[in-house]
């Protein structure tokens, strides 16, 4: 990984890209490129035009520098581009992009109700059996296979919530960040991603139930 | 005021980690998880869930990618 030193602030980036000063863009390619590419992986269908979408996106930001009023932060604004080129991208590619939440999206559970009590238990709307605690991430010497489980979630998600929970989680954007940048309001970005969490929390804790039982197993027949 | 069940309360995750659940709400919450390790191992869950999200690999841009996007700075027009 190459080294990311501090970026300088946003006016002395944009003035000195503005000049094609190449040290400048150098900085915010390395800075941002591998982030930008996660991002258009969780738009369009390969890595490959994945790729392809973050360099267009740089040549956009090149081509519209000049123009860049300083509304939002520089970082924000490539962004946008990034996700506006891949959205477009993706309508090339027959995949369709909507980023508003359908109706009824956010109203059904985002845990199996059967995991809770229903109105004839005695405690009726609450959990039957806890969920199992997890091994802490120290004990955890899978981490690799951890991070495989959370890939095919996120694979597994609508394009919107992918999307959301992207930035959010795995780039740290503040749900402020990512309402600008993908223009959507804030009780929209908290129902995409907290569907999206349940939806990665579902999957690993299946993941580790199963391995639990499987060291069960073992330990049986040792 | 009634108390929050585990099924209402998985529900408003999200909304209490961001902080953005109104005084009243964000206090059933809380006072809720005081009272239930269901929840609280629930909670720790969506946590070490956003964690494990925020240590993904990092992906990188080729270098064969970086030298064209900067001989491309270089013949941009003026």
């Amino acid at each position: 990984m190459r080294e990311q030193p501090e970026l300088p602030p946003d006016a002395e980036l944009v003035a000195r890209l503005r000049g094609k000063d190449e040290a400048a863009f150098a900085l915010v390619l390395d800075a941002w490129s591998g982030g930008m590419a996660r991002v258009a992986r969780s738009i369009v269908s390969t890595h490959a035009s994945a790729d392809e979408v973050v360099q267009d996106a740089w040549l956009a930001v090149i081509q519209g520098v000049g123009a860049f009023e300083g509304r939002s932060s520089l970082k924000t604004w490539v962004y946008r581009i990034l996700v506006n080129t891949a959205k477009r991208r993706a309508m090339r590619e027959g995949r369709h992009v909507s980023w508003s939440v359908i109706p009824g999206e956010d109203d059904t559970p985002t845990v199996d109700p059967a995991r809770f009590g229903g109105p004839g238990d005695q405690f009726p709307g609450h959990w039957l059996a806890f969920p199992m605690p997890w091994p802490s991430p120290e004990q955890d010497i899978l981490a690799g296979e951890v991070h495989a489980q959370v890939e095919a979630a996120l694979a597994g998600l609508p394009e919107r919530q992918r999307v959301v929970i992207t930035l959010r989680d795995v780039e740290g954007y503040s749900s402020d960040e990512v309402c600008s940048i993908l223009r959507i309001s804030a009780a929209n970005q908290r129902v995409l991603l907290h569907r999206a969490r349940a939806h990665v929390r579902g999957r690993l804790e299946e993941y580790f139930v199963a391995s639990a039982v499987s060291d069960v197993g073992t330990e049986v027949r040792q | 005021m009634t108390d929050l069940n585990c099924d209402e309360l998985v529900e408003l995750v999200t909304d209490y980690l961001d902080g953005a659940l109104d005084d009243e709400t964000e206090r059933r919450v809380s006072d809720h998880l005081a009272g239930c390790d269901g929840c609280t191992t629930y909670v720790d869950q969506i946590r070490q869930t956003i964690t494990t999200l925020g240590s993904s690999p990092p992906v990188e841009l080729t270098d064969v990618a970086r030298d064209a996007l900067l001989a491309a700075l270089r013949d941009a027009p003026d």
